[in-house]
């Protein structure tokens, strides 16, 4: 049976924190921890789909923003930890614990490095586009590997998890209650911007850009909005998941995580605004189920990830759902 | 005050040169009818007013400002509004969100245009490309229009309609230019639809402007030296 789309996004949706309350009534906090893993991954690749599913920009690079936002929290959490203040040239800058603020903070700094990679990224396209937001990320990556004052390659360890007001964020359905707020809130954000002037001429750049250009529109600067909003959602994304682990490494940067990214969204649905949910969900599902059976997990992955896009083009979401997407 | 001013343009497309000295003038509020058999080159000087293909020699202004070196969306900022030869709406955007998108202050917004277009009103939640080509092209006058744009231009706003539905297109388009005063540069091929509107015509002959006058002068030798009429 087929059902309306926005019908079944909100079951989806709502099947995240049924889960997490259903595990808290059976004492499984570990359960938890991974409906908490699946909304942040979810909320990098919400991240993520603006600029790809919506602007049709493939980054390999979004990663960078989600490992920004990673050492973002590391960093002011060592520093609070240690009681050492952050030296920044010009002046110190006293470490935090609170999350607020750490959040800001990664969302500022992922915002502006999206700004400057946008900048030059957004003047290529196609496969271009995908190399140069690539060599970005492997810059961060191998930048970090080699920064010994936060880690180098063994990353940073966080003893315990960062404050929110009102809340004990070391319980983990308290945390997984924060994280599905900012989840709900960001994903509110994002159909607001999807229905907005703005999110149907992104759309319509995707399609035709000469046409944009000859209402007055600038496909080069709807991109970067995108572009800049989409990391910093991802940014604010790696700060949570750093919380979650209480430990960020250079593997935040990766290339694969990027591709993770993508693959969520291929799943769930390119361009649909709950499609990156559905996608990390079933990604962290089939990681918790298949890792068990095979160290060669991700092998089944691919298998699910070829069915997906050959029999159901609008991913897990396009194939339940009644109405087209916008790639379908 | 001229709104649209073309001195000795050239351009080329690569190697073949498609225009070899294009003059042309529209005031505000004028109707200027741009005329000639195919291949004169009518669209290739619209495109390049829009800036969609640059010049390789000239002059392009528009409220006095040089377009030489303007991208697109630059040169529809400053108040030049295109139909497009084959409509181009945004095809899986509804009608309210190709008009929405598409949007800028000004005395055109979705409610005037949906008055001058009543079928567009009634299809305003249908996707674009499922919509006749009538009504594609009344979106596409409707969506130049919500860019509240100073100069109009329509290239071919009609070709290929049932005669109901060009007649419909051309009476918005008369109404839009009694009530708003809206300039416009039109190409069409139906020189009886052109008189009704046009004030003046410019005449191009192998991308060359030949003739620029009344539109009432068309008629006669100007249609029958250069227009196979």
């Amino acid at each position: 049976m087929m059902l309306p789309e926005r019908t079944l996004n909100i079951i989806l949706f709502l099947a995240l924190p049924l889960v997490a309350v259903i595990a808290l009534a059976l004492d499984e906090p570990f359960i938890i921890t991974l409906a908490t893993r699946a909304a942040i991954l979810a909320l990098a690749a919400v991240g993520l789909n603006l600029a790809l599913g919506l602007g049709g920009l493939v980054s390999l690079g979004h990663a960078v923003f989600f490992g920004l936002g990673g050492y973002a929290m590391g960093i002011l959490a060592s520093h609070a930890q240690s009681f050492t203040p952050l030296d920044l040239g010009l002046f110190t800058l006293d470490g935090t614990k609170s999350m607020p603020i750490i959040w800001l903070v990664a969302v500022t700094v992922s915002a502006f490095a999206a700004l400057l990679i946008g900048l030059l990224a957004l003047r290529t396209a196609g496969v271009y586009f995908i190399m140069i937001t690539l060599a970005f990320g492997q810059m961060f990556y191998y930048f970090t590997i080699s920064w010994p004052a936060y880690g180098g390659e063994d990353g940073l360890s966080i003893y315990v998890r960062n404050s929110f007001p009102g809340l004990n964020t070391l319980d983990p359905i308290q945390f997984f209650a924060l994280v599905f707020g900012v989840l709900a809130a960001v994903l509110w954000l994002m159909g607001r911007i999807e229905r907005s002037s703005f999110g149907l001429a992104l759309g319509s750049a995707r399609q035709n850009a000469v046409r944009v250009e000859t209402v007055g529109l600038s496909p080069f600067r709807l991109r970067l909005v995108a572009f800049v909003i989409s990391g910093a959602v991802t940014g604010l994304a790696g700060a949570l998941f750093a919380d979650l682990n209480r430990f960020v490494s250079p593997t935040m940067f990766s290339w694969q995580m990027s591709g993770e990214f993508i693959v969520f969204i291929v799943l769930g649905g390119i361009g649909r605004l709950y499609g990156p949910v559905v996608g990390a969900c079933l990604f962290v599902l089939l990681e918790h189920m298949l890792s068990g059976v095979s160290d060669f997990w991700l092998i089944y992955l691919g298998a699910v990830l070829l069915l997906v896009v050959l029999f159901a083009r609008g991913g897990v979401i396009g194939a339940l759902a009644n109405g087209r997407g916008v790639h379908d | 005050m001229t709104l649209l001013h073309l001195e000795r343009v050239e351009a080329a497309y690569g190697a073949a040169q498609a225009l070899f000295g294009v003059d042309l003038t529209v005031e505000e509020g004028e109707v200027l009818a741009l005329m000639g058999r195919n291949g004169m080159g009518k669209s290739t000087t619209i495109r390049v007013i829009c800036r969609l293909m640059k010049h390789s020699a000239g002059r392009v202004q528009f409220a006095g400002r040089d377009l030489s070196q303007v991208p697109p969306h630059v040169a529809a900022r400053a108040g030049l509004g295109l139909v497009p030869e084959g409509r181009r709406v945004f095809g899986p955007l509804t009608v309210r969100e190709n008009l929405i998108a598409a949007a800028r202050q000004g005395p055109w917004d979705f409610a005037k245009v949906t008055a001058l277009f009543p079928r567009l009103a009634e299809r305003e939640g249908q996707v674009a490309r499922h919509l006749s080509g009538g009504e594609q092209q009344m979106l596409a006058i409707g969506r130049a229009l919500m860019t509240n744009p100073r100069l109009m231009l329509l290239d071919e706003a009609t070709e290929g309609l049932a005669p109901v539905v060009r007649q419909e297109i051309w009476d918005a388009l008369d109404a839009v230019r009694r009530e708003t005063g809206l300039a416009l540069v039109v190409v069409d091929k139906s020189l009886a639809e052109l008189g009704r509107i046009a004030d003046r015509a410019t005449v191009l002959e192998r991308g060359r402007s030949v003739w620029t006058g009344p539109m009432c002068d068309v008629a006669g030798d100007v249609a029958n030296a250069y227009l196979g009429v």
